[in-house]
C-alpha cells in the first residue's frame, strides 16, 4: 500500500497537534508550579521556588508518600503471584471455564473504577462487618493489579518455546527445577514489567482507594485530592504533580524497555 | 511428554520435594488445580462474590433509626432508578458524555495510530510510542489538574483564546468532556496501534497489487483487522466515563455525573442500597457493552 505525500502529511499535522495538546497541560503545571501567582494566572506574573521549599517541608506530605509507597509495593506483590500463576496455567492448560476465569481477570479494569471501589466497600463494611484500613486498600488494589502482570506473563509465555520445559524434564529435572531454571529466566522480565506497571497503577489510584481506605489511611493521591481546593495550597499541589510524573516515569522507562528488548 | 524420564527413585536420591515433584508432573490435573486455586479463589471469593453482594445489597434499604443497611427486599431503589427526575436526566447525561468521549478519542486516535505505524520511520515510530505511553502514567489527578489551570479564567487557555473573540469554556461539561477525553485518548491510542502493528504488510501489498487505492485497502483490508482493537480502546474510554466522579468535581462545575450519584449515596446520604442501585447502571451497560463485543475477539485485546 502507498501512502501518498499529502495524506502522509496530514496524518503527520494531526498527529503532532494532538501530541502538542497531550502535553501542553502538563508543561503548564510545571511553570506552574514556580508561578509567583497563587491562582495559576496566566500569563505568570513571575516566578518562585518558594511552592518547592514548602512542599518537601510538609510532613503530611511525606506520610502519604509513604504510605503509597508501602500500598503499591503489597499490592503488587499479590499481583505478581496471583497473576503469573494464573497466565502459567491459562497459557499451559485447557479446561473447563477458562474463559470465565480470562473475563474474571479483565472484569476488574473493564468495570467503572466505581463499582470495584463500592463492591469491595459494600462486601467489608456491609457483608464482614470490617473496619476500611490500610489492608482493604492492598486487598482492593491486588485485585485491579492482578490484570496487568497477567497480561505481560501471558504475553510472553505464547512466544517462549515449551520445547524447553519438555527438554529439562526428559534430562530428569523435576517441575520445580525446571521452573526455577528454563522458565523463570525466560519469564523474568516480563515479571518485573507487570510488577512496575502494577506498583505505578497503584501508585495512582484514586478512585477504588477513596472508597476502601480507613479514615486515617491518606495515599499520595488523596493527599493531592484534599489539598486541592484549600486556597493557597494549589501550587504545593503543582509540585506534588510535578514529582509524582518524575517518579512514574522511572518505572514506566524500565518496564518499557524490558518488554521492547524481546522483541 | 508420556512418561516418567525422570524416574525418581533410580538416578536421583528420592527427597520428598522430588517425590511431589514426579507426583505432580505425571498428573496435570492437579498441577492444574494448585496453579489456578489461589488467584481464582482471590478473584472469585474478593471481587464476583463482592459484585454480586453488590447486587443483593440494591434490593435492600437504610434503616432510619441507626443508618445501618438494614435486610428488607423491596425494589423501591430500582423503580426510582427510572422514576426519579434527577437519576433519569444524570444517567443520560452520563451515557452521552461516555459516547462522545469515545467517538471522539476513536476519531483523534486513528489518524495517530495510523502514522505511528504505518508513516513514522522505527526511530520516530519508538518516539511516539513512548509520548503516548508516558501520559498514561502521569497521575490521573495530576492530569484533570492540569486542566483545572488550563480552563480557568485566568488560565492559558483563555489567554490564547482570548484575542480570538472566543473565551474559555471554564468549569463546565464540556470542560468535563475535554478532560476526560484527554484523559483516555492513550488508552484508546495503544490497542489501535498495537493492531495496526499486526496487520501483515504483504496483505496490504496485495491489495494494492490486485489494484485497491489506498482508501479502499484502509477500509476493506484494514479496518476489519483493527477493529477488535478499535472495540477494547472504546471499552476503556467509555468505561472509565461512566464511573468517572472525580474529574467532574474538578473541572466541571456544579454538573453530576452517575459517580457524583454513586459516591454522594455512600458517603454524606448514607445510603449504600441506592449507591448500589446506581451501580447497577454501569454494570449493567458494560456487561451488555462486553456481551455484544466478546465475538470480536475484542477483549483479548484489552
Amino acid at each position: 500500500m502507498r501512502i501518498n505525500r499529502t495524506a502522509a502529511i496530514i496524518l503527520g499535522t494531526i498527529s503532532s497537534f494532538v501530541m502538542a495538546i497531550v502535553y501542553l497541560p502538563l508543561f503548564i503545571v510545571l511553570i506552574n508550579s514556580f508561578n509567583k501567582s497563587m491562582n495559576m494566572d496566566w500569563p505568570p506574573p513571575g516566578f518562585t521556588i518558594t511552592w518547592w521549599e514548602k512542599a518537601f517541608g510538609s510532613g503530611g506530605l511525606i506520610a502519604a508518600l509513604s504510605t503509597s509507597i508501602v500500598i503499591a509495593i503489597c499490592a503488587s506483590t499479590i499481583a505478581l503471584l496471583l497473576g503469573t500463576l494464573l497466565a502459567i496455567a491459562l497459557s499451559r492448560y485447557k479446561f473447563f471455564g477458562k474463559e470465565s476465569v480470562g473475563l474474571m481477570v479483565i472484569l476488574p479494569i473493564a468495570l467503572p473504577g466505581i463499582v470495584t471501589g463500592l463492591a469491595l466497600n459494600n462486601a467489608f463494611r456491609t457483608v464482614l462487618g470490617m473496619q476500611l484500613s490500610m489492608a482493604t486498600v492492598i486487598v482492593a488494589h491486588a485485585t485491579f493489579c492482578i490484570v496487568t502482570v497477567y497480561n505481560n506473563v501471558l504475553a510472553r509465555l505464547s512466544r517462549t518455546n515449551r520445547n524447553l520445559e519438555d527438554a529439562s524434564a526428559d534430562l530428569g529435572a523435576g517441575i520445580f527445577t525446571t521452573f526455577r531454571l528454563v522458565t523463570l529466566p525466560q519469564i523474568g522480565s516480563a515479571l518485573i514489567a507487570g510488577g512496575l506497571l502494577a506498583f505505578a497503577l497503584s501508585f495512582d489510584e484514586i478512585i477504588v482507594t477513596t472508597f476502601t481506605a480507613g479514615s486515617g489511611v491518606e495515599t499520595l493521591p488523596i493527599w493531592i485530592m484534599n489539598n486541592m481546593f484549600r486556597p493557597g495550597k494549589a501550587p504545593v499541589v503543582d509540585v506534588v504533580a510535578v514529582t509524582t510524573v518524575l517518579i512514574s516515569i522511572v518505572p514506566l522507562y524500565f518496564a518499557n524497555r524490558l518488554t521492547r528488548e524481546e522483541k | 511428554m508420556t512418561k516418567n524420564s525422570a524416574v525418581a527413585g533410580e538416578d536421583f536420591p528420592s527427597t520428598p520435594a522430588r517425590r511431589i515433584s514426579s507426583y505432580l508432573y505425571k498428573n496435570a490435573k492437579v498441577r492444574l488445580r494448585l496453579l489456578i486455586a489461589a488467584p481464582v479463589f482471590w478473584l472469585g471469593l474478593v471481587y464476583i462474590a463482592a459484585l454480586v453482594m453488590l447486587l443483593i445489597t440494591a434490593f435492600w434499604t437504610v434503616d432510619e433509626f441507626t443508618g445501618n443497611t438494614k435486610v428488607n427486599w423491596n425494589i423501591d431503589n430500582i423503580v426510582s432508578l427510572f422514576t426519579d427526575p434527577l437519576y433519569t436526566k444524570v444517567t443520560l447525561r452520563t451515557i452521552g458524555i461516555a459516547l462522545a468521549v469515545t467517538v471522539v478519542d476513536i476519531l483523534l486516535a486513528l489518524p495517530i495510530a495510523f502514522f505511528m505505524s504505518k508513516v513514522a520511520g522505527p526511530k520516530l515510530r519508538n518516539i511516539l510510542a513512548i509520548s503516548v505511553l508516558l501520559p498514561l502514567w502521569a497521575s490521573y489527578l495530576v492530569k484533570a489538574y492540569a486542566w483545572r489551570s488550563v480552563l480557568s479564567n485566568t488560565g492559558v487557555l483563555e489567554w490564547i483564546l482570548k484575542p480570538l473573540g472566543l473565551q474559555t469554556p471554564g468549569y463546565s461539561l464540556f470542560g468535563a468532556a475535554i478532560t476526560l477525553g484527554y484523559m483516555w485518548l492513550p488508552y484508546v491510542i495503544l490497542p489501535i496501534y498495537g493492531g495496526l502493528e499486526k496487520v501483515p504488510s504483504n496483505l496490504l501489498e496485495a491489495s494494492s497489487d490486485l489494484g485497491a487505492k489506498t482508501f479502499t485497502t484502509v477500509r476493506k483490508v484494514i479496518f476489519p483487522i483493527i477493529l477488535p482493537s478499535i472495540i477494547a480502546g472504546s471499552i476503556f474510554a467509555f468505561s472509565l466515563t461512566l464511573g468517572d466522579y472525580i474529574t467532574i468535581n474538578i473541572v466541571g462545575g456544579p454538573n453530576q455525573m452517575l459517580g457524583n450519584l454513586i459516591y454522594t449515596n455512600v458517603g454524606t446520604a448514607n445510603n449504600l442500597p441506592m449507591a448500589a442501585a446506581l451501580a447497577l447502571i454501569p454494570i449493567g451497560i458494560m456487561f451488555a457493552y462486553l456481551g455484544a463485543v466478546k465475538r470480536t475477539g475484542a477483549l483479548n485485546n484489552l
